[in-house]
C-alpha cells in the first residue's frame, strides 16, 4: 500500500487525468472498471425482462412464433450479425492501438467501429420497412394470413399470437437499436477526444470500457438473431 | 448518556473551513461533487416529497373518518392513494436512508475522500430531480389511479389517466437508484483505507452493500417492464394484452421480481442504522458480527425469490404458491437473525437512553410486528383470508414506517451533529420520539383488526361498523404528522441555536468520528490506517477517549 501512495504522490504532479479522491492510477482505473462491469451487469438484467417474456409466450404460442419468425429474413439477419462481429473485432484493434499510443490508428479503428455501427442500423432501418409493407407492424392494421410449415405440414396459425412475436420482436430489436445509436454516439465523440491526444498508453479507460459496452450490446444481438429470426427454420 | 458538548460562545466552528462553508454560491452547491453537499440536496428533496406523501396520507385518513364518501369521489380517492404510495415508494422510502445517510456516511465510515464516482453521484441527485418534476406534472395535470403498482390490463389498456409520464417519472427515479447502488458498490470495494478489511467494516457499511446489490439487480427489470407498459399504451405492442395472446401475470412477475426486493432496498440501510445505534449506547460490540453482517447479504439474495408471494391469489400454480410460501417464511430467518443478536447485543450492557437509541428500540418493537404479520401473510390460507384487505396495509406500514422510517429519524438524530455540527434539543426530540411511536400505533394497530374483520383497502367508503377503528386510525395519524413536524422545526432551529458538537459527542467508534463535525471538504488531513475491529467499545471506554487505538 504504501508503495502505491509513494506512486501516487509522484505521478499526482503530472497526470491531470488522476482525479483528487484516488490515491493511485491503479485505483482509479480499478473503480472505472468495476463500475463498467456491474453497468453491464444492470444491462443484462434490463434485457433479461424481455428474454423472459420472449421465452414464456414463445412455449406457450411456438406455431404463431415459428410461422412468423419465418416472414424475418435471414439474410439480412445474418449480414447484420457478421457487421457486429466484425465491428467487435475493430472495437478490440482500438483498444491494442490505444495501448500502444498509435494515435492515428486509434482514430481510424473507432471511425470504421461507427460505420459499421450505422450499417447495421440502416440494415435494421431496411428490414423495419418492410415490415410496414406487409402490415407486420402491431397495431389496427396488421395482418397476418401465413401459416406454419412442419415439414410440409402446413398448420394455420392465430394472426393474434403472430401479432404478439412482432409485439416482441419490435420491442427487443428496438431496444437493441437504441443500444446501438448510442454506441455510435459515445464512439464518434471518444473519436473526436482521440484526434487531439486525451488517450495515452498510461491513460485509455473510457476506450476500454466503451469497448466493454459495444461488445455486450453486440452479444445481445447474437442472443436476438437465432432467437427471433430462426425458429424452425431446419426444413 | 451525557453528551460531550462546547457551550456556544466558545465556537469554533465557525473559525474554521468545513463542507458547510467552503462555498456559499448556489453554485457551489448545485454543481458540487462532494458527497456530504449531496446527501443534503438530497436530504432536502426528500423531505419536502415526504411531507407531500404525508399531505396525501392526511387526505386518506379524513375521508375514511366517516363511513361515507363525503370528502372526496371514489376516482379522486384513486388518485390519492396511488400519488401516496408513488410518492412514499419511489421518492422518499427507496432513495431516503441510502440517498441521505449513506450518502454522507459511507466515504467517512471507510475512510476516503469521496464516493468513486462523484459526478456520478450528482447525476443520481439530478435524476431523481427531474423524476421528482415529472411526478410533480403528472400531479397538477391529472394524477394516476392505477395504484403505485401499475397493474395491466388496467394500467395498459383501460385508465386514461397518465400512466406514461408517472411510468417515466418512476423509470428515471429507477436510474437514479442504479447509479447510486452502482457507486456504493465501487467504493466499498476499491475505497477502503489501509488495513479495513471486510471483517472491520461497520454494519452499515454492509447493509448497504446489500442494498446495492438488489438496486443494480433489480431496478432495471422494473424500468424494462415500465417501458414495455409505456409502448404497449403508445403503439398498441400487445406485450401483456391478453387479447393478443400476452399475459397481465407475466406483468405482475416483472414488477414482483423488483417490487417485491425494493422492500429490501428499503429495510436493509435503516437495519443498518440499527446496528450502529445499538452498539453504541449499549457500550457494546455486537453481538456475532459476521452474523449480522451476512445476514444483509442473505436478505438481499433470499429476497429474490419471494416475489410470487403478492399473487398468491392472482392465478398461479399451488405448487408455485407453495414453494414461494416456503421461501418467504425462509427470508424471515436472517431477518431474524438480527432481531436476536440487537438483543443479545443488549444484555448486560451499559444501556443509555438517548433520543437514537428510543428510535432504535422502537425499530426493533414495530419491525418485530411487522416481520411476524409478514410470515401470517406468506401462509397461504391466511393470505387467502386477508388478501387486499387493511391486514397487508398495516403488515406493511410497520415494516416501511414503524422500520425505514425509524431507523431513518434514529440516524438522523445519531448523525446530526455530524452533518450540521451541532447538537439537537434532547428533551423535543424524546418528546417527538415518543409522540411517532404513539401516533404510530394508534394509527396502524387498528388496521389489523380492520383487515381481519374484513375492510378491503383502496375503498372509499366503508359499512359504519368499522368507523370506531377508522377514527382511531385517523386520530393516530395526527399525533404521527405531530411527531414528524417537531424534528424538522428543532433541526432546523438546532442549526443555529444548537450547543456545537465536538467530533465524537456520543465516544462512538467508526472512522466517520474521527473527522472534524462538521467534516472537512476532503473528509480527513490524511488517510487513516484501521489497525482496530470495529465497534471495539471495551478499548474506548477502557481508554477514556474516542476513536480507536
Amino acid at each position: 500500500m504504501s508503495d502505491n501512495q509513494a506512486i501516487a504522490v509522484e505521478h499526482e504532479a503530472h497526470n491531470p487525468a488522476l482525479l483528487h479522491h484516488f490515491s493511485s492510477e491503479q485505483q482509479q482505473k480499478n473503480a472505472a472498471s468495476l463500475g463498467m462491469w456491474l453497468f453491464l451487469v444492470t444491462e443484462i438484467m434490463f434485457f433479461g425482462g424481455m428474454f423472459c417474456a420472449y421465452l414464456i409466450y414463445r412455449v406457450q404460442h411456438f406455431n404463431a412464433f415459428a410461422a412468423a419468425s419465418q416472414q424475418l429474413s435471414i439474410k439480412l439477419g445474418a449480414f447484420n450479425t457478421a457487421v457486429l462481429i466484425v465491428s467487435s473485432v475493430t472495437v478490440v484493434l482500438a483498444v491494442k492501438a490505444a495501448e500502444a499510443g498509435k494515435r492515428k490508428l486509434l482514430v481510424s479503428y473507432l471511425v470504421v467501429t461507427v460505420l459499421l455501427g450505422m450499417t447495421f442500423l440502416v440494415v435494421k432501418g431496411f428490414e423495419y420497412r418492410e415490415k410496414f409493407e406487409k402490415h407486420h407492424v402491431p397495431g389496427p392494421t396488421f395482418n397476418f394470413t401465413d401459416t406454419f410449415d412442419d415439414n410440409g405440414k402446413q398448420i394455420p396459425v392465430n394472426p393474434k399470437e403472430a401479432e404478439l412475436f412482432f409485439s416482441i420482436y419490435f420491442a427487443m430489436t428496438g431496444m437493441h437499436a437504441l443500444h446501438m445509436i448510442i454506441g455510435c454516439g459515445l464512439f464518434s465523440v471518444l473519436a473526436v477526444f482521440a484526434w487531439k491526444g486525451h488517450y495515452t498508453p498510461g491513460y485509455y479507460t473510457p476506450i476500454e470500457n466503451a469497448g466493454l459496452y459495444w461488445h455486450l450490446v453486440d452479444i445481445i444481438w447474437i442472443y436476438l438473431f437465432p432467437l427471433l429470426y430462426l425458429i424452425s427454420r431446419h426444413s | 448518556m451525557a453528551s460531550t458538548v462546547i457551550p456556544a460562545n466558545q465556537a469554533p466552528a465557525s473559525t474554521t473551513t468545513n463542507y458547510l462553508n467552503n462555498g456559499h454560491s448556489l453554485k457551489s452547491w448545485l454543481l458540487t461533487t462532494d458527497h456530504k453537499r449531496i446527501a443534503v440536496l438530497y436530504l432536502i428533496s426528500v423531505t419536502v416529497f415526504f411531507f407531500l406523501g404525508g399531505f396525501f396520507a392526511m387526505l386518506i385518513r379524513l375521508e375514511l373518518l366517516t363511513p361515507e364518501g363525503d370528502l372526496m369521489q371514489a376516482d379522486t380517492y384513486n388518485k390519492v392513494f396511488t400519488m401516496h404510495g408513488m410518492i412514499m415508494v419511489f421518492f422518499f422510502l427507496i432513495p431516503v436512508v441510502p440517498a441521505v445517510l449513506g450518502n454522507f456516511l459511507i466515504p467517512l465510515m471507510i475512510g476516503a475522500k469521496d464516493l468513486a464516482f462523484p459526478r456520478i453521484n450528482l447525476l443520481s441527485w439530478y435524476l431523481y430531480v427531474i423524476g421528482v418534476l415529472l411526478i410533480s406534472h403528472v400531479m397538477l395535470t391529472g394524477g394516476v389511479d392505477t395504484g403505485w403498482t401499475f397493474y395491466s390490463p388496467f394500467s395498459t389498456e383501460y385508465t386514461n389517466t397518465k400512466i406514461v409520464e408517472a411510468g417515466l417519472a418512476a423509470f428515471i427515479a429507477g436510474f437514479s437508484s442504479i447509479f447510486t447502488g452502482l457507486n456504493f458498490i465501487v467504493t466499498i470495494h476499491r475505497m477502503r483505507a489501509p488495513g479495513l478489511t471486510w471483517n472491520r467494516l461497520p454494519l452499515f457499511v454492509w447493509a448497504n452493500y446489500a442494498t446495492s446489490i438488489i438496486m443494480i439487480l433489480g431496478t432495471p427489470v422494473v424500468a424494462i417492464t415500465i417501458v414495455l407498459v409505456a409502448v404497449e399504451r403508445l403503439f398498441h405492442l400487445g406485450i401483456f394484452d391478453p387479447r393478443l395472446g400476452g399475459d397481465p401475470l407475466l406483468f405482475q412477475h416483472l414488477f414482483w421480481f423488483y417490487s417485491h426486493p425494493a422492500v429490501y432496498i428499503m429495510i436493509l440501510p435503516s437495519m443498518g442504522v440499527i446496528s450502529e445505534l445499538i452498539t453504541c449506547f449499549s457500550r457494546k460490540r455486537v453481538f456475532g458480527y459476521n452474523f449480522v453482517a451476512l445476514s444483509s447479504i442473505a436478505i438481499a439474495v433470499i429476497g429474490f425469490l419471494v416475489w410470487a408471494h403478492h399473487m398468491f391469489v392472482a392465478g398461479i400454480s399451488l405448487y408455485a404458491a407453495m414453494i414461494f410460501s416456503f421461501l418467504t417464511f425462509f427470508v424471515g430467518v436472517p431477518s431474524a437473525v438480527k432481531v436476536f443478536n440487537w438483543t443479545a447485543t443488549l444484555y448486560r450492557g451499559s444501556i443509555s437512553y438517548a433520543t437514537p437509541m428510543l428510535y432504535a428500540f422502537g425499530f426493533i418493537g414495530l419491525f418485530t410486528i411487522g416481520g411476524l404479520t409478514g410470515l401470517f401473510l406468506a401462509t397461504l390460507g391466511i393470505d387467502v383470508h386477508v388478501t387486499d384487505t387493511y391486514f397487508v396495509v398495516a403488515h406493511f406500514h410497520y415494516v416501511m414506517v414503524g422500520g425505514v422510517l425509524m431507523g431513518y429519524l434514529g440516524g438522523m438524530h445519531f448523525w446530526w451533529p455530524k452533518i450540521s455540527g451541532r447538537m439537537y434539543p434532547e428533551g423535543w426530540a424524546k418528546l417527538s420520539a415518543l409522540l411517532v411511536f404513539v401516533g404510530f400505533n394508534l394509527t396502524f394497530f387498528p388496521q389489523f383488526i380492520l383487515g381481519y374483520v374484513g375492510m378491503p383497502r383502496r375503498y372509499w367508503q366503508y359499512p359504519p361498523e368499522f368507523q370506531v377503528l377508522n377514527v382511531l386510525s385517523t386520530a393516530g395519524a395526527s399525533v404521527l404528522a405531530v411527531g414528524y413536524l417537531l424534528p424538522m422545526i428543532y433541526l432546523l432551529w438546532s442549526l443555529k441555536y444548537g450547543p456545537i458538537a465536538d467530533a465524537n459527542p456520543w465516544r462512538a467508534a467508526g472512522l466517520e468520528w474521527q473527522a472534524a463535525s462538521p467534516p472537512t471538504t476532503f473528509n480527513f488531513d490524511e488517510t487513516p490506517v484501521v489497525t482496530w475491529e470495529a465497534y471495539n467499545y471495551d478499548e474506548i471506554d477502557a481508554n477514556g477517549h474516542g476513536g480507536s487505538h
